[in-house]
């Protein structure tokens, strides 16, 4: 006698990926991140789709790894990840629990609304994460990673990231 | 939509950012300030993962069981469709910045328009390129303008590249029969369209530069259809030195 697979609700299997931390800024979770876009057993088979924050980020198969190693770990035998393009992720995704955690991290949350479009030239008023400041100022358009860029706060002097809006 | 020359879209769009992220990858460690150098490599970040995207359809739609590594490190020079300006050499900082401008602004009227395309798999690949390119060309633009009206050896060494640089702009503007093809089916723009856009944008740009729009006419081409330059030679050589030395090599 066989015993039929066991196949936890989606709800519990998203509720094990939003305590999988991004590996660049583990502070928020790929949940907070917005790129899981859908799960769902299918056959037998849960099938996660994860869209990639930039084309080149070299965190993708890092977080492939993680997800499967978390749901494996949870005891997901039949697996599969789908990466899904479109609609192409945007900032806009990140959830404001997301956008707390990344301000008392020390990283700028995207300023809505200002996702890039044209080679507009304009840039955001970023607030300082550290002491709230508007008087701040774009040092770099990239930082550390391809989904940062450089600031600093003419208040508290504090150079910061800030994660930028597309 | 089989007798479609989308191969040949996906190798140009993939090889010409391939070979300019390699180039642009020739700045790490050596660019005038760090916030740059990281700027630089980031860029060519963005271009590489690009190229996986359309270099893996290309892969998927000739149907020869090769992947997008296969067609990035196993092919002869003969074989890369870029535009010939990504493989120029990168000069001084100027014209580095130069070329990635004149190239971002081709780049991004070309993938708003693919964005559309009804070929959803060349449509899904431009809409997530789009949103890196859009950046990119604030970037350079921005770059170009303080560059240009800056100081007079900054602006000098702009105008110089410009100068240089314009006769290989013309490639990405003019249509041939595969161009011509793509569009008529309304899968691809018309490159007039990307032209207008492209001349709308640099004009811009340069007169707030305060740099002189050149009057050459001359256009060289070739890189589309597989005649480069010498320099692609030496780009390939070093970039697919491991996969030759040590074919199958894996991390």
């Amino acid at each position: 006698m066989t015993t039929a697979p066991h196949h936890p609700a989606v709800e519990e299997i998203w509720s094990w990926l939003s305590a999988v931390p991004d590996p660049e800024i583990p502070v928020i979770s790929l949940v907070d991140l917005g790129i899981i876009r859908d799960v769902s057993w299918q056959d037998g088979t849960l099938v996660v789709k994860v869209t990639p924050t930039y084309s080149g980020c070299p965190a993708t198969s890092v977080i492939n790894f993680e997800i499967e190693k978390a749901l494996r770990g949870h005891g997901v035998a039949d697996l599969r990840l789908e990466r899904q393009l479109s609609p192409a992720w945007t900032t806009d995704w990140i959830s404001a629990e997301g956008r707390a955690k990344l301000r008392r991290y020390g990283i700028a949350p995207p300023v809505a609304g200002t996702a890039c479009g044209g080679g507009v030239l304009s840039n955001p008023v970023v607030a300082c994460p550290r002491c709230g400041s508007s008087n701040t100022e774009m040092v770099s358009r990239f930082g550390s990673t391809p989904c940062k860029a450089g600031y600093r706060c003419r208040d508290c002097l504090e150079p910061f990231d800030y994660f930028k809006c597309i | 939509m089989g007798d479609l020359p989308l191969t040949d879209l996906c190798l140009r769009m993939g090889d010409t950012c391939l070979i300019l992220a390699q180039r642009t990858s020739e700045w790490v460690g050596h660019a005038p300030i760090l916030e740059e150098d990281i700027g630089l490599a980031n860029i060519a970040l963005d271009l590489v993962g690009q190229t996986q995207l359309w270099l893996g359809l290309a892969a998927e739609l000739e149907g020869k069981g090769r992947s997008a590594d296969d067609l990035a490190y196993r092919r002869d020079q003969g074989a890369f469709r870029n535009l010939l300006i990504a493989e120029l050499p990168n000069g001084d900082f100027g014209r580095t910045l130069m070329r990635q401008y004149l190239v971002d602004a081709w780049h991004y009227p070309m993938l708003k328009a693919l964005a559309t395309s009804p070929e959803p798999r060349i449509a899904e690949i431009a809409e997530k390129a789009l949103k890196e390119v859009s950046y990119h060309l604030a970037r350079s633009a921005d770059l170009v303008i303080s560059l240009g009206d800056g100081t007079p050896e900054s602006h000098a060494r702009m105008q110089a590249a410009l100068d240089d640089l314009w006769a290989y702009t013309g490639e990405m503007l003019t249509a041939d029969d595969i161009d011509t093809a793509l569009a008529e089916a309304g899968v691809g723009p018309d490159l007039a369209a990307i032209a207008t856009a492209w001349h709308a944008h640099v004009d811009e740009t340069l007169a707030r530069a305060t740099l002189d729009k050149p009057a050459s006419g001359y256009m060289h081409k070739g890189g589309k259809h597989g005649r480069h330059s010498e320099h692609l030679g030496y780009i390939l050589a070093e970039m697919q030195f491991l996969q030759r030395a040590y074919p199958g090599a894996t991390w």
